[in-house]
């Protein structure tokens, strides 16, 4: 507020430039709070319809109660359990009394499904076990639990079933995050990588592949970003045409094609038997070939459309000049042009690889298994697999990286700077 | 025949001439995958490719039968139903609300500006998959999974984006001294709002609705995870068609929303042009 106290505008007197000064303060606050008040309906739809429905995500992926709620009663008594050898009978007792209940109501398969992510396998020994409980007699259960358990499988004699069974019962937990990260703990309480190394290996193919993908429409992109940004503006304008039609065509219909194309009876096929080129058709559909090829085409406009808009504000003079005082056309457009393109070459490239990082519905029709990325993994443990923590914990650690991603691109672009056509 | 400068030499004249040639094939590569299927769609046969009697020209190789179908199947009726009333819906709520705010952000007295608007933007670069399993859990303690509201909610916070963008590009041309103006002359700003801002950006605000409504309109992870049986739209259609069974009725459904979007595309260039109008062109 000082430089309005201090402006020639103010009065002599003092006592009217500080009331002046508080008027002025007011009408700064009234103009913010009007702003905000403007903002305030969409940050609240906003809070709920998206911000919300994240944060339960990221919840869900470190919190599962499922087991906790199931057997109480077996949690608490296990709780003391050096974990080696086999629990004492008070847990057998209790566990085989609590496993009987969940017989009669019908979620004791919840159960089996959340140990035996703990310990593959178990899942048909809990099963076979609550349906042989599930006719004993109260009185014999608690009389002889542990027998009739034993009886039922001698897994129960095992201590590992009853590690996971623990395990299963934590309420908060990183295990699902060690999980999507290829680690487990040792039965010592250390953390230690997994044998197989199957979701760290998708992350980096998925990266790969984003990356691949944003080379191939750099290539592709660049020609064809400088050729329309010299030509003369009605020609510019129709060739936009040709890169904003696929932009607003249905990503479905897009992804269409590509299955007509690609396709062992499709058009490229029949094309390339026709000519002679191969006697037998070619394998391309379902393949990581024809996810490249697809999401290339679909995410070409997003490199061209910030290249363009970039180049198009480089003056041409700059390179002829270079180019007149005899410098040759590839070092003159490397030390020239390609760093006055840069914002324009670096906005893109960013965009495509966010957009690719993350994407589903492409890998997902024409992928095949080899062409599959990071989101169809966490689709698949939603849906098919139901292991929703995993889905959430490997979630979560895509959005760490789309958030990162996003960071850098608003630092080096500017978020608010994006352009549609 | 061009002329070049005099100190070009046959390799400059050559390296312009493959630039050229590369940049075409590029469009190629744009255009002609979406091309191919327009006339696939007319194939009298059940096939992805050109039957021997297309590529002679034979009429009675080419059918309508594959429209008729989309016409008379129930499930492709309900499903063009359903895109309409999600995505006109997901886009007025869209338009209303990423209008008022955008006005809000082009203020610079708008506090946390940058924050704010990085949070608005943010449902354009997380991954649909991560909104949709968010979504899935959170709503469903709602009862909204499954339902036409749940659907358009989804729908909506996922065009916003585009509604903020482009209005606020609309209002980089406005004179902010109007809305001063009309409060300074007596009017509420919900008044100024509606008789001086809105009239003056409304290019902007339809297409910003559009985008939205497209961005419904072909919008299909959140469908596939939030819909049910009865809000099934176009694009969860198609999904389910290029998995299951394979039948030409998907090429014409996507002759249809290629004609569409080229309806839209004509659409938005008007409406560039009376913005850039009303801005008073450059």
């Amino acid at each position: 507020m000082g430089d309005i106290t201090a402006s020639p505008l103010t009065r002599t007197e003092d006592a009217l430039g500080a009331e002046d000064a508080r008027n002025a303060a007011r009408e700064l606050r009234a103009q913010r709070l009007r702003a905000f008040l403007f903002v305030l309906p969409l940050l609240i739809f906003i809070a709920f319809a998206f911000v919300a429905p994240i944060a339960s995500m990221l919840f869900r992926s470190a919190y599962n109660p499922t087991v906790a709620e199931l057997v109480p009663a077996s949690l608490e008594a296990i709780e003391d359990w050096d974990g080696e050898g086999r629990p004492p009978d008070a847990v057998l007792t209790q566990f085989a009394q609590d496993l009987k209940r969940l017989a009669n109501d019908r979620t004791s398969g919840q159960l089996a499904e959340e140990i035996n992510r703990f310990l593959p396998g178990t899942s048909s020994v809990v099963k076979s076990t609550a349906r042989q409980l599930r006719r004993a007699d109260d009185a014999a259960l608690a009389a002889d639990g542990p027998a009739l358990l034993l009886e039922a499988n001698d897994a129960w004699g095992e201590p590992g079933i009853w590690r996971a069974l623990r395990k299963a019962g934590q309420v908060y937990s990183a295990s699902y995050y060690l999980t999507a990260l290829d680690l487990e703990t040792t039965r010592d309480g250390s953390i230690q990588p997994r044998d197989t190394r199957i979701y760290l290996q998708l992350y980096g193919k998925t990266l790969w592949m984003a990356f691949i993908i944003t080379v191939l429409t750099l290539v592709l992109g660049y020609p064809l970003a400088f050729h329309m940004a010299h030509s003369s503006t009605a020609h510019a304008n129709f060739l936009m045409v040709f890169v904003l039609l696929p932009f607003w065509t249905s990503l479905l219909v897009r992804t269409t094609s590509w299955i007509a194309l690609l396709q062992t009876n499709g058009v490229v096929n029949s094309t390339l038997m026709a000519l002679g080129v191969t006697n037998n058709p070619l394998e391309l559909l379902y393949t990581q070939f024809s996810t490249i090829i697809a999401m290339t085409h679909i995410l070409l406009p997003f490199m061209v459309l910030p290249l363009y808009s970039v180049m198009r504000g480089i003056d041409p003079s700059y390179m002829r000049a270079a180019m007149s005082m005899g410098s040759r056309p590839i070092p003159a457009f490397l030390r020239i042009y390609l760093p006055m393109s840069l914002p324009g070459l670096s906005a893109g490239a960013l965009l495509v690889f966010i957009i690719s990082v993350g994407y589903y519905i492409t890998p997902a029709l024409v992928g095949g298994t080899d062409g599959q990325m990071i989101s169809n993994i966490i689709a698949f443990h939603m849906q098919q697999s139901n292991n929703w923590e995993l889905a959430a914990a490997l979630g979560s650690l895509l959005l760490v990286l789309i958030v990162a991603l996003y960071w850098l691109y608003d630092r080096f672009v500017g978020a608010g700077n994006i352009k549609l056509g | 025949m061009r002329r070049f400068p005099e100190y070009f030499t046959i390799w400059h004249i050559a390296g312009h001439y493959a630039l050229r040639i590369t940049a075409y094939l590029v469009l190629a590569f744009l255009i002609l995958p979406i091309l191919v299927i327009v006339p696939l769609s007319f194939n009298a046969e059940p096939f992805f490719t050109f039957t021997e009697g297309m590529l002679s020209l034979d009429p009675d190789a080419y059918s309508l039968r594959w429209y008729e179908e989309i016409l008379t199947d129930q499930k492709w009726t309900l499903a063009i139903r359903n895109s309409f009333i999600i995505g006109v819906a997901a886009a007025i709520l869209a338009t209303v609300l990423g209008t008022v705010a955008a006005v809000g952000l082009a203020s610079p007295r708008m506090p946390f500006k940058r924050l704010i608007t990085a949070l608005l933007l943010s449902p354009m670069i997380v991954p649909l998959i991560i909104i949709a399993a968010g979504m899935f859990f959170f709503y469903t303690s709602f009862g909204l999974v499954g339902t036409f509201p749940g659907l358009i909610i989804a729908h909506a916070a996922l065009g916003v984006p585009f509604v903020i963008i482009t209005v606020t590009a609309t209002l980089s041309g406005f004179d902010r001294s109007l809305f001063s103006a009309g409060l300074s002359l007596g009017a509420s700003p919900v008044r100024v709002f509606w008789d001086v801002v809105i009239p003056l950006i409304r290019p902007g605000v339809i297409s910003g609705g559009l985008f939205a409504f497209v961005t419904s309109f072909d919008e299909v992870v959140l469908v596939l995870f939030l819909a049910g049986p009865e809000q099934r739209t176009i694009p969860r259609q198609m999904f389910s068609g290029l998995r299951e069974q394979i039948n030409p009725t998907i090429l014409a459904v996507a002759t249809l929303l290629v004609v569409l979007s080229m309806a839209l595309l004509v659409t938005l260039e008007v409406l560039r042009r009376r913005s850039e109008r009303l801005r008073g062109a450059e």
